[in-house]
């Protein structure tokens, strides 16, 4: 078997196998937890439980006023790697091809060209990520090995895919499986780190936001 | 002590000319990467030197292969390597029968032992001492290994000597193997290919017959000259698929305005050959070409690769039974992941009521919580 035939067989099998079983357990678990009835007394005049859910995720989509400039470069640089990422996974032709062997659905691609600028802007706002986590004295002190192994997991993915893609550094099958193997990782690491919060983050904002509603608190 | 005719001799009787030798070295010359001038040198060393002599061994083959090689764009200049070579056995194009063949053949290994050039065409018989392919009474195993002993080199033709090839694929039931895992301690080149582009095999043999020795090789002992690039690098589709622009099946717009064919299986992107350069038929078409997509043949294993339809970035193996049963096992581990919370949870809520009503109501029960009772959402 080759290297090639490894990735995308066994590994990429696997992988999405652990991934299923991961995210399928930490929804259930999750959701089948014993939630305490809230027995406070709501304020008066407080939104329900939906406004206020909705309420905080769309204040959420931008800096509090509060904040000023503190957090904007995390928010603006934020939402560039995400596109990006959302760009690269779904507009990319062959990863298209690889959503439609899974589940059957396709949609038209982007040119090779546009995925490969993506991929770079991606790049660059994912290392300057990296750097304002470093350099930033609270942000560093906060910082656990979940946040650094979720960064490279993240960040392999799309420096592996542009070397493929450009056919740096080694034959190209060579560099498609560790492109795949990457993936691999990723899909692997999702449940357990803290990309999980592509499946939580809105759940648990709107959990936040209905608790703080019902006290009076815009959040 | 019988004289041997030099390869000029032999061509100057046949009405050959120089020019003619001349131009054919010179084509071999630039098919194998070699300098300009290496031309000229290969037609005055060709020239000089007594036929090269070749045993040609069939095993596990269909006979694709000695067509690619004889039935090339007849008549062409791939035919001159007849006039290069002393084809001494080949089955399938020898006049020679039964056991004068195979006086033939000791013949040719006696008088040019450790000098003739052995070509294998099919794969080597493994299992059970190698009875499932034999020849004249005896198994292409034994016939490999007696008659490389004293060949100056070994030149697998075809993915099937080359790597196994089809009669590898799995399940294998022969034990069906390439040359190279038999042969040991010779040089051993791999012309793979199914059937292998004709002028890599005729490049690599005058290679061998002008210098000497083998032509530089990839780490799957391949001419660089030939398997230095991907299809998919040389590939006249290529900037289609730069562009995002791909066939969806074999009779769309796509297909018919001649965009890429990655979408429906190509495995160019991993396969190194020269087809895209050299393509068949005298440099008329490739199978790209022709509209359908590179099946990857002269790489090993292409047999076993999964669908030759499926895309290059598309998971191989039937996955749904194993992404089910992880569904299936995720769920269950929430499920009791969450009963055990709830257990755990219920535990202490007795544990702080006992405490509550031990204390006489004074020791509080866990803060918003009313021992006893407890809702789920």
């Amino acid at each position: 078997m080759s290297f090639l035939d490894f990735a995308r067989g066994p590994a990429l099998n696997v992988a999405m196998a652990v991934f299923v079983l991961g995210v399928v357990w930490r929804l259930v678990a999750l959701f089948a937890m014993p939630w305490a009835d809230d027995r406070s007394v709501p304020r008066e005049g407080a939104p329900g439980r939906v406004r206020g859910a909705v309420g905080t995720m769309v204040r959420h989509l931008w800096t509090p006023r509060e904040f000023g400039m503190t957090s904007r470069f995390a928010i603006v640089n934020g939402y560039i790697f995400h596109i990006g990422l959302a760009v690269i996974v779904f507009g990319f032709v062959q990863h298209i091809l690889f959503i439609r062997g899974l589940i059957g659905l396709s949609w038209p691609g982007l040119p090779t060209g546009v995925i490969t600028l993506v991929s770079v802007v991606t790049l660059a706002s994912l290392i300057a990520a990296l750097v304002h986590r470093r350099t930033s004295p609270v942000l560093r002190l906060i910082s656990t090995l979940n946040d650094y192994v979720t960064w490279i997991v993240t960040a392999l993915p799309v420096l592996t895919g542009l070397a493929a893609v450009a056919h740096i550094g080694a034959p190209y099958q060579t560099l498609l499986a560790i492109h795949m193997l990457s993936v691999a990782a990723l899909l692997i690491w999702f449940p357990f780190g803290k990309l999980m919060h592509a499946f939580l983050v809105f759940v648990t904002r709107a959990e936040t936001g209905a608790f703080y509603a019902r006290r009076g608190v815009k959040i | 002590m019988r004289r041997e005719e030099k390869i000029g001799e032999t061509l100057a009787a046949r009405g050959i000319s120089r020019r003619a030798l001349l131009k054919y070295t010179a084509y071999l010359a630039g098919l194998m990467a070699l300098p300009p001038m290496a031309g000229r040198a290969m037609a005055e060393a060709l020239a000089d030197q007594p036929r090269q002599s070749v045993i040609w061994l069939s095993f596990q083959e269909c006979t694709g292969c000695t067509e690619s090689l004889t039935r090339s764009f007849s008549p062409s200049i791939q035919d001159l390597i007849f006039e290069l070579i002393s084809l001494d056995y080949h089955e399938t194009l020898m006049a020679a029968s039964g056991q004068a063949a195979e006086e033939a053949m000791a013949a040719a290994m006696a008088r040019n032992s450790g000098k003739y050039l052995l070509v294998v065409d099919g794969s080597v018989s493994t299992a059970d001492g190698g009875v499932y392919s034999t020849n004249a009474g005896k198994a292409n195993l034994d016939t490999l290994k007696a008659v490389a002993a004293n060949a100056a080199a070994v030149v697998s033709v075809g993915t099937c000597a080359a790597f196994g090839g089809i009669p590898m694929a799995n399940p294998n039931p022969t034990g069906a193997t390439g040359v190279d895992t038999i042969v040991t301690g010779k040089p051993v080149v791999n012309i793979s290919g199914c059937p292998p582009i004709p002028e890599a095999i005729a490049g690599t043999i005058a290679h061998f017959v002008t210098y000497g020795r083998l032509p530089a090789l990839d780490h799957l002992n391949r001419p660089q000259a030939i398997f230095g690039d991907t299809i998919h690098d040389r590939c006249y589709r290529r900037p289609f698929y730069d562009k995002g622009l791909f066939a969806k099946t074999f009779d769309d717009e796509g297909a018919r305005n001649g965009w890429c064919l990655y979408e429906v299986g190509c495995k160019g992107p991993v396969t190194y050959n020269a087809c895209a350069t050299l393509k068949w038929n005298g440099g008329v078409s490739f199978p790209i070409q022709s509209g359908h997509g590179c099946l990857g043949c002269s790489e090993p294993g292409f047999w076993d690769r999964g669908s030759f339809y499926k895309p290059l970035s598309a998971s191989v193996m039937g996955n749904n039974a194993l992404l089910a049963g992880a569904a299936i096992l995720g769920a269950g581990a929430g499920g009791a992941t969450a009963l055990m919370a709830r257990s755990r949870r219920d535990a202490a809520i007795s544990a702080a009521a006992s405490a509550y009503r031990e204390g006489g109501g004074t020791t509080g029960a866990p803060a918003g919580d009313t021992p006893g009772k407890e809702t789920t959402k």
